[in-house]
């Protein structure tokens, strides 16, 4: 019986893993998010932003990571725009260009905010460091037009902007390693405000840089896109999917306790 | 032929490796155009990959399906999925490639019917196979395991909103666990590689580490 508990059948756990995702879903019922420190830094320092402060943000993720990463591209567009601070998007992750610039547009079209004089979108370019360091030399340089064709250095939301130290915060919202590489070449070189939005699976290795204070702050994973929604007051997708999520991280606990019952039981009768 | 193949490339890395590691600490106008032209010569090389890895990507697969490996069928998909892509890229909406993107074309239509659900799609199937994982072979076998075991149903429960519905301890816990023994452990990784990648940069800047120039030394 113990054997053929241990060896069970591993559909029977995907089946359970599908009812603790879709139950919750179609209960809907949300459970409390508090905000933790380190997305609060990244909100408050957002919210004390004058009007017309210009913020870049890197959308560095592609469709695989769009379900833990969107939600806080989008909360953090809702504030931006609310608060009426300049929105400059770019990618690292040529996989990315769709979902940023259906973000940063729709949700600028929302808020009434026109494109090229309140937000651009400058698309995709290769490179990653080299990037960095040539935006950080000269913004029009590294990207002569935005994601549209039109050329940068004539767009009203690019005035008194030359180069990456120019930004008042950058956020950079990634999938991969770009995270440390922002801070090496971007933040450590040209000094300006950087915040961070990862994959849970990338959370733990920020923490050193949070530490340092070289980012500011951290949203790690659906969790931290939860806990910006409940900052700005628009609960979204992020909030709807804590229920799933904690439901899910319960079965998984309770799998490896009765896993590991199961196990000593086994190794007791041997 | 080993003067082209060998001491030019030699000589290059380590012209360029050591001006642009003094160029980093020299603030003058001369040295910030350098690092202008150099970065914009990075990111035009930095372009040419794609085709590099578009010829070895094609390669592998056309390789599988003529020898009919194991799995060889799933290689035409691959042809298709490009091929698709690329023609209605170079396509534009009508436009074809030489004209600014337009909006609303089948090129986008594909990434967000096609490439957004299913890179979701896969990512989501790691749950599944998490959780089986979980139930398998996370055993508590050994000390070592047993706390790895405990810190990691700590963190689980203390991450979610439900742990504080458990107990208001789990994300105290769990913020510690993260932000003291995880930090230390990732520091003390991040020196190693760091001091691992300065000291190869400093291999290839020397001619020591000579692989990048192919031939097998």
């Amino acid at each position: 019986m113990i054997e053929r508990l241990i060896n069970i059948d591993r559909r029977f756990i995907f089946l359970l893993v599908a009812m603790a995702v879709t139950i919750p879903l179609l209960a809907k019922f949300n459970l409390p998010v508090r905000a933790t420190k380190d997305v609060e830094s990244i909100y408050y320092k957002i919210d004390s932003l004058p009007k017309n402060s210009h913020i870049l943000i890197a959308f560095d993720y592609d469709p695989a990571s769009k379900e833990e990463l969107q939600p806080m591209a989008d909360a953090l567009l809702h504030h931006c725009y609310r608060k009426d601070i300049k929105v400059v998007g770019m990618t690292l992750n040529p996989g990315g260009t769709g979902l940023a610039v259906s973000a940063i547009e729709s949700i600028g079209k929302e808020y009434g905010k026109t494109k090229g004089t309140d937000f651009v979108f400058l698309g995709y370019k290769t490179g990653v460091e080299l990037v960095m360091i040539n935006m950080g030399e000269n913004i029009f340089s590294a990207f002569p037009e935005d994601f549209h064709g039109n050329a940068t250095i004539d767009l009203p939301v690019l005035n008194g902007i030359d180069s990456l130290e120019d930004f008042d915060y950058v956020v950079d919202l990634a999938s991969g390693s770009s995270i440390e590489a922002w801070i090496a070449f971007g933040k450590e070189k040209y000094g300006f405000d950087l915040g961070a939005g990862c994959t849970a699976v990338i959370g733990p290795d920020m923490y050193p840089f949070l530490q340092s204070k070289q980012l500011n702050g951290l949203m790690s994973g659906l969790r931290g896109a939860a806990e910006y929604e409940i900052l700005i007051d628009r609960e979204s997708t992020a909030v709807a999917g804590m229920s799933p999520q904690s439901v899910v991280h319960v079965l998984v606990v309770l799998f490896v306790l009765f896993g590991n019952t199961m196990y000593f039981m086994s190794k007791r009768k041997r | 032929m080993n003067f082209l193949k060998r001491t030019i490339p030699l000589a290059i890395a380590f012209i360029m490796g050591v001006m642009m590691a003094f160029q980093y600490y020299v603030p003058h106008e001369i040295s910030q155009s350098l690092l202008k032209v150099v970065s914009r010569w990075g990111i035009t090389i930095g372009g040419f990959a794609v085709f590099l890895g578009a010829y070895s990507l094609f390669h592998l697969h056309m390789t599988k399906i003529r020898r009919k490996l194991p799995g060889w069928g799933y290689s035409i998909f691959v042809f298709l999925g490009a091929g698709i892509t690329i023609i209605f890229g170079l396509y534009n909406g009508g436009e074809f490639f030489w004209n600014d993107k337009q909006e609303g074309t089948m090129f986008e239509w594909m990434y967000f019917n096609v490439q957004v659900p299913a890179g979701a799609t896969m990512f989501s199937i790691l749950a599944f196979f998490m959780a089986s994982a979980a139930y398998r072979t996370f055993k508590a076998r050994t000390n070592e395991a047993t706390i790895l075991l405990i810190a990691a149903i700590i963190v689980m429960l203390g991450r979610v909103p439900i742990g504080t519905m458990i107990s208001q301890y789990f994300p105290i816990v769990a913020d510690w666990i993260m932000s003291v023994p995880n930090m230390a452990a990732k520091r003390g990784i991040l020196i190693g590689v760091s001091i691992g990648a300065i000291a190869t940069s400093l291999k290839i800047i020397f001619g020591i580490e000579r692989a990048y120039l192919g031939g097998g030394d």
